[in-house]
């Protein structure tokens, strides 16, 4: 996100202080001092990881601190499952496979690993896959049973706690 | 106490050897095998049994049968230890009810019954006001079934998961730390006695799913049956999945996992850090409970064995004659 800073001591700490108050983690601070066209504001981009839901929150938070929030980037897709997949995947279409995924346009495999020892056996695949949210993870993971059920593939999930 | 014992194979061999070299206090009045029975009321010579079935392959006299000693022998509590028949429960099905029907208790290893007719046994036990115990059938020398009924008395169980089959359990760690491939590791398994001949039970995860039944029958307000559990097996897994996951410090274990208010009943390969409880060696079984009190309690130990098992049946039958005190004649 990036943000209009006073330029005055205090202040750059005053609007980061509410991202740790909400549980982000700061990955990123860019600070562009050239940027001085607006008399005594200062503009700086922050890169963060946030906790799910908690955005409006920070929003809320930083402007509580006089500071203005002159835009906010793409939120990225930071909810991750790692499941492996056996099966014959390149016979079955293996780009239709990730496509089923992907076409969500809420989850993406964005990692894929794959062991193809010869053309009659079965490879084995482990899949990267993010989501915004669990929500969206779980629908995910269902469209993948779907297809492993579909392509006859066997599909190894995580075990997850109970919460 | 007074015990009849149903089965000689390895697990009634350690619970007779367990008996005849412990001071339990248990007086064996009656053995019965596949082809023969003995009866005495003042208590069978446990040495002179055991070396009867290892020299000549049988226990007793070849004109009496287990039923016999069911109906006809001086006993407080049968220890039903025959071979399992996951289809039909029998013989061991019979054996139990008419043990019941006589007014005795009944300690059992044996998940065929258990696992398909718990709510009827459990309605003549309380009828009968008598006790059915089966810590052996799941989880082998684990005491799960004691921490579930006493230990966590009085807490909700939110879930169980965990490892309850050995052989798969093997048969994965070498795949993982050794590079075989299924077939070979399911070829050591039989080498070294851990699997059958006929590995299916084990393999395409039946064994595991019967002891999730009997686990969620005991735990879960409401009958299940094996059909009710959703059911995959390991015999389709690959040492490449396993290496692909070792790449992310993960493993895959066969998992049984039964959470009540979701409505899951699964055995499936599940991928865990390396670092995860459940991850155990060899044959071992793991079994994790989540609880509203107690948080989560995570039990390992050996899955199967000769004096393993016994440890449970023993362990079932002093709770039983500790619980009834008086109504059983001291034996010592």
């Amino acid at each position: 996100m990036k943000l209009e800073i006073k330029d005055a001591p205090g202040q750059l700490v005053a609007a980061l202080k509410p991202i740790s108050e909400v549980g982000g983690n700061i990955i990123a601070v860019i600070h562009q001092r050239d940027e001085k066209q607006r008399g005594k504001m200062l503009s700086v981009q922050i890169v963060l990881e946030l906790p799910e839901q908690r955005l409006k929150d920070l929003t809320r938070l930083i402007r509580e601190q006089g500071v203005n929030i002159q835009r906010i980037g793409h939120e990225r897709l930071l909810y991750q499952k790692t499941v492996m997949v056996i099966g014959h995947l390149i016979h079955t279409d293996l780009g239709d496979t990730v496509d089923r995924i992907d076409c969500t346009g809420f989850a993406e495999v964005t990692e894929l690993n794959i062991s193809m020892p010869a053309i009659t056996q079965v490879s084995s695949a482990r899949l990267l896959i993010k989501s915004v949210n669990r929500e969206d993870m779980e629908q995910a993971m269902a469209i993948l049973r779907r297809v492993a059920k579909e392509k006859d593939f066997l599909l190894v999930e995580p075990l997850e706690e109970i919460e | 106490m007074k015990v009849a014992i149903l089965g000689m194979g390895s697990v009634g061999k350690g619970v007779l050897k367990m008996i005849g070299e412990k001071d339990l206090d248990i007086k064996v009045t009656a053995v019965a095998d596949s082809k023969s029975a003995l009866m005495d009321r003042d208590g069978i010579s446990i040495g002179e049994v055991l070396e009867a079935k290892r020299v000549h392959g049988f226990c007793g006299d070849k004109s009496l049968n287990a039923m016999e000693v069911v109906t006809g022998a001086d006993y407080d509590a049968l220890v039903e230890v025959t071979p399992t028949n996951a289809n039909t429960g029998e013989p061991a099905l019979t054996h139990i009810i008419a043990a019941m029907d006589r007014g005795h208790h009944v300690v059992t290893s044996n998940k065929g019954p258990i696992a398909r007719e718990f709510s009827m046994l459990r309605s003549i036990a309380r009828e009968k006001r008598v006790q059915i115990r089966y810590e052996a059938t799941v989880g082998g020398a684990i005491p799960i079934m004691h921490t579930l009924d006493q230990g966590l008395a009085g807490n909700r169980i939110l879930a169980i998961f965990g490892i309850l089959n050995g052989t798969c359990n093997f048969i994965l760690n070498r795949m993982a730390d050794e590079g075989l491939t299924y077939e070979q590791a399911l070829l050591e398994a039989r080498e070294m006695g851990y699997a059958e001949a006929d590995p299916t039970y084990d393999v395409k995860g039946i064994d595991p799913a019967i002891k999730l039944v009997i686990l969620a029958n005991t735990f879960w307000k409401k009958t299940v049956k094996l059909e009710d559990v959703e059911i995959t097996g390991i015999d389709k897994l690959t040492n490449d999945a396993l290496r692909l996951a070792e790449e992310q410090d993960c493993t895959i274990r066969l998992i049984a996992e039964a959470i009540p208010d979701r409505g899951i009943l699964r055995v499936a390969p599940r991928l865990l850090p390396i670092s995860h409880p459940l991850v155990v060696e060899g044959t071992f079984n793991a079994i994790t409970i989540e609880t509203d009190m107690a948080g989560e309690i995570t039990l390992i130990g050996k899955g199967a064995g000769s004096i393993e098992t016994a440890s449970a049946i023993i362990g079932d039958l002093l709770y039983i004659r500790d619980r009834h005190e008086g109504s059983h004649s001291k034996t010592a």
